[in-house]
């Protein structure tokens, strides 16, 4: 549930801000690879990331994505290929000459310094005039709220303060891009929250590019001007969070951001020009749907928009949300998928529920949103006979998802639940698997 | 139930043992009495004696000379010890290494003295201040490359890395962020390496030349030839400044602990 809050929150926040920015290709990796022994952990990658944006790495762990950023921090050399930090080639720069700075997952404060003294170590080292030290320190002071407490050691505060510290202590610098890895990590649930409202609220202010690195989809969607998703090495989608959400590329990323359901299906041949469902409409746009035989189902209509073939397997991916469910058959419209099922569970969750309906060898995840009154109606309950439906445009013909994708997508504990419940594909690897190695670079 | 007594009457007997010959030692320092069987009167002659016998002065001279270059030698070179150690964990040499720099803690001393003055005796060299300080950096270096193992074994490296990233090259980290962190680690391993050096015999013995008596030796040779009284105030001065070493070690590896944490 808090993914799909965090999701809707991009939206408008996105959007605002999205306005006030120059584009411009400012940071580039080219064909970047780094191997440890015989593990490709980052596999010639390219990526460029723009002037002020907050772009987002995010992958299951080891995926590469704290290797990528090391390398633009400089702590380790690149086997192929080169980085480029606003047309200047950096790749042999040592850490201390490239204008970035990281935030650490551990936060990495000096525990034999002060508060102040820690934000001021950089300015320190680059011998700044001693003037400009204590107005930039006292402006950062400022900026994380933390005037009063300037003297305290890292050990006297709190792990909020800490990671505010570190914040600070990389931004007093005016990096042109400042790296965060993992940086919440650490943090309870609700500290996480806040402090996800405070990134977003200090990246508006300080207008410095942001590269973010997590597993964490909420937060990367959330916080994101864009995201690219990796798996093993490679970047597996690259977009907005919302084209990420609704139009995954690959099974990986639709099974890795968000709740999905894959149906196993065969592609069947096109949809004739006397369609039943309509005469008018379907002449005109028949070719861009295709019909999909899946076992124990009635046909079903899914958008092809990448020319996938007759006879071709695929797994088609919907959103439990996009799917509808009601006691009644829904009434046939253009385009409209429907198949019957029997609830299984139903778990309320205030302003929606999650239900989990059984349909042959499926246990498909479906999530109703409340915009009405709910107790005036009487809900779907346990056991009870329904039909679900939604738009082929809703659905996605991906790849066949394979047990390396399961394996790769195990998350801790408290997030298995989350994101794999809602097929069985992905219940059967939530229990077993071993988790993917991490990459030596973390 | 009330809670068994045991425990409480034999830590008791434990400290007892331990202490009371301590105690009686320190009493008998401050009794005007030549003979520590009678108690004559409280008085501070023997401490005033004391500073009228130069030899005593000489030999305390030279114990705290050797101490001090013993463990300013081994504060670096432990240090060093512990930083490769800790580098090159898990491989073969390291464990070699750690056996060779952990082996002088668990040698017996009379080994370790015999082996050196057949080591200086072998290369000719003249027995004297400076191989008592060699001899003891063996021992002491050992003690310092343990606290300070241990205190790299708990050290977020990526702090080092947090300096590397502010900018800051690589003397800088050293100075501003490796060596403060480590500091008191480093310091209670030379705290530690001082006392040892101060009050260590056998080995000294071994090694010791003409001119170089230290103040153990010193002691020695006064019961041989009987100033019991003398001797009572020197040690409690001893006693102290070996209490105040460990306190302030024991002090400084606490703090270190919980500023790494």
């Amino acid at each position: 549930m808090r993914r799909i809050l965090a999701a809707g929150k991009t939206v408008s926040g996105a959007g605002k801000r999205r306005v006030q920015r120059a584009v411009s290709e400012f940071l580039e990796f080219e064909d970047v690879s780094k191997r440890y022994g015989e593990v490709k952990a980052v596999d010639h990658v390219s990526l460029s990331v723009r002037q002020g944006e907050f772009f987002s790495l995010l992958g299951p762990s080891g995926c590469g994505k704290t290797t990528l950023l090391r390398i633009l921090a400089g702590f380790e050399q690149p086997d192929t290929g080169r980085v480029l930090l606003g047309g200047e080639d950096v790749t042999d720069l040592p850490p201390y000459e490239r204008k970035v700075n990281t935030i650490f997952q551990s936060y990495a404060l000096f525990p034999h310094l002060s508060v102040w003294d820690n934000i001021a170590f950089g300015l320190k080292v680059a011998k700044r005039p001693k003037r400009e030290i204590k107005e930039e320190v006292a402006r950062m002071l400022t900026l994380i709220q933390m005037e009063d407490q300037a003297w305290k050691k890292p050990d006297q505060i709190s792990g909020g303060q800490k990671q505010r510290v570190a914040i600070a202590r990389a931004l007093v610098n005016k990096p042109r891009v400042l790296l965060l890895d993992e940086p919440l990590a650490a943090l309870d649930l609700k500290l996480r929250q806040r402090m996800l409202i405070e990134l977003d609220l200090i990246h508006d202010e300080v207008g410095i590019t942001f590269l973010y690195v997590t597993h964490d989809q909420g937060e990367a969607m959330s916080l994101s001007d864009r995201i690219a998703v990796m798996k093993l090495g490679k970047i597996e989608q690259l977009g907005t969070p919302a084209e990420i959400y609704e139009a995954p590329r690959s099974s990986f990323v639709a099974a890795f951001i968000g709740d999905t359901n894959f149906f196993d299906g065969t592609v069947a041949e096109p949809l004739e020009k006397n369609s039943v469902l309509d005469g008018l409409l379907s002449v005109a746009v028949d070719k861009d749907y295709s019909r999909l035989k899946i076992e124990d189902f009635p046909d079903l209509e899914c958008f092809n928009d990448k020319q996938i073939k007759e006879g071709e397997h695929v797994f088609l991916s919907i959103r439990p949300e996009k799917l509808s469910i009601s006691r009644e058959r829904p009434e046939a419209a253009p385009h409209l998928n429907m198949i019957e099922g029997l609830v299984e569970d139903v778990i309320y969750l205030g302003s929606q529920t999650k239900y989990w309906v059984r349909t042959g060898d499926y246990r498909i995840s479906v999530i109703r949103q409340h915009s009405r009154y709910l107790l005036d109606e009487k809900p779907i309950r346990w056991r009870e006979k329904v039909w679900i439906s939604w738009h082929a445009d809703d659905g996605f013909m991906l790849e066949k998802y394979s047990a390396q994708d399961e394996n790769l997508i195990q998350l801790p504990p408290e997030e298995v639940g989350e994101t794999t419940e809602g097929n069985q594909i992905l219940a059967r690897a939530a229990g077993g698997g071993a988790a993917p190695a991490e990459s030596p670079g973390r | 139930m009330r809670p068994s007594r045991v425990p409480l009457i034999v830590t008791w007997s434990v400290i007892a043992f331990f202490y009371i010959p301590i105690a009686i030692l320190v009493a008998n320092s401050f009794n005007s009495s030549r003979f520590g069987g009678s108690w004559e009167s409280t008085s501070l002659k023997w401490y005033i004696r004391l500073m009228d016998e130069p030899s005593i002065w000489h030999a305390l001279t030279n114990t705290l000379v050797i101490a001090a270059s013993a463990t300013l030698i081994s504060m670096v070179l432990g240090t060093s010890a512990a930083f490769a150690l800790h580098r090159f964990a898990g491989s073969r040499l390291q464990k070699l290494h750690y056996s060779i720099i952990y082996t002088p803690l668990v040698l017996p001393e009379i080994l370790m003295g015999l082996s050196m003055l057949l080591f200086f005796v072998a290369l000719k060299v003249q027995l004297g201040l400076a191989t008592i300080a060699i001899a003891h950096v063996t021992f002491c270096l050992s003690y310092v490359a343990m606290t300070v193992l241990a205190r790299l074994q708990d050290f977020d490296f990526s702090i080092i890395e947090a300096a590397q990233d502010l900018g800051a090259g690589w003397w800088t980290t050293v100075w501003k962020v490796l060596l403060p962190m480590l500091a008191p680690g480093i310091l209670a391993g030379g705290l530690l390496a001082f006392t040892l050096s101060i009050d260590d015999f056998v080995i000294s013995f071994f090694v010791a030349g003409p001119g170089s008596t230290t103040l153990p030796i010193k002691i020695y040779s006064m019961i041989k030839y009987g100033a019991p009284p003398l001797i009572n105030a020197l040690s409690t001065i001893l006693l102290a400044i070996t209490f105040l070493c460990v306190i302030a070690s024991q002090y400084l590896s606490d703090r270190g602990r919980r500023g790494a944490a």
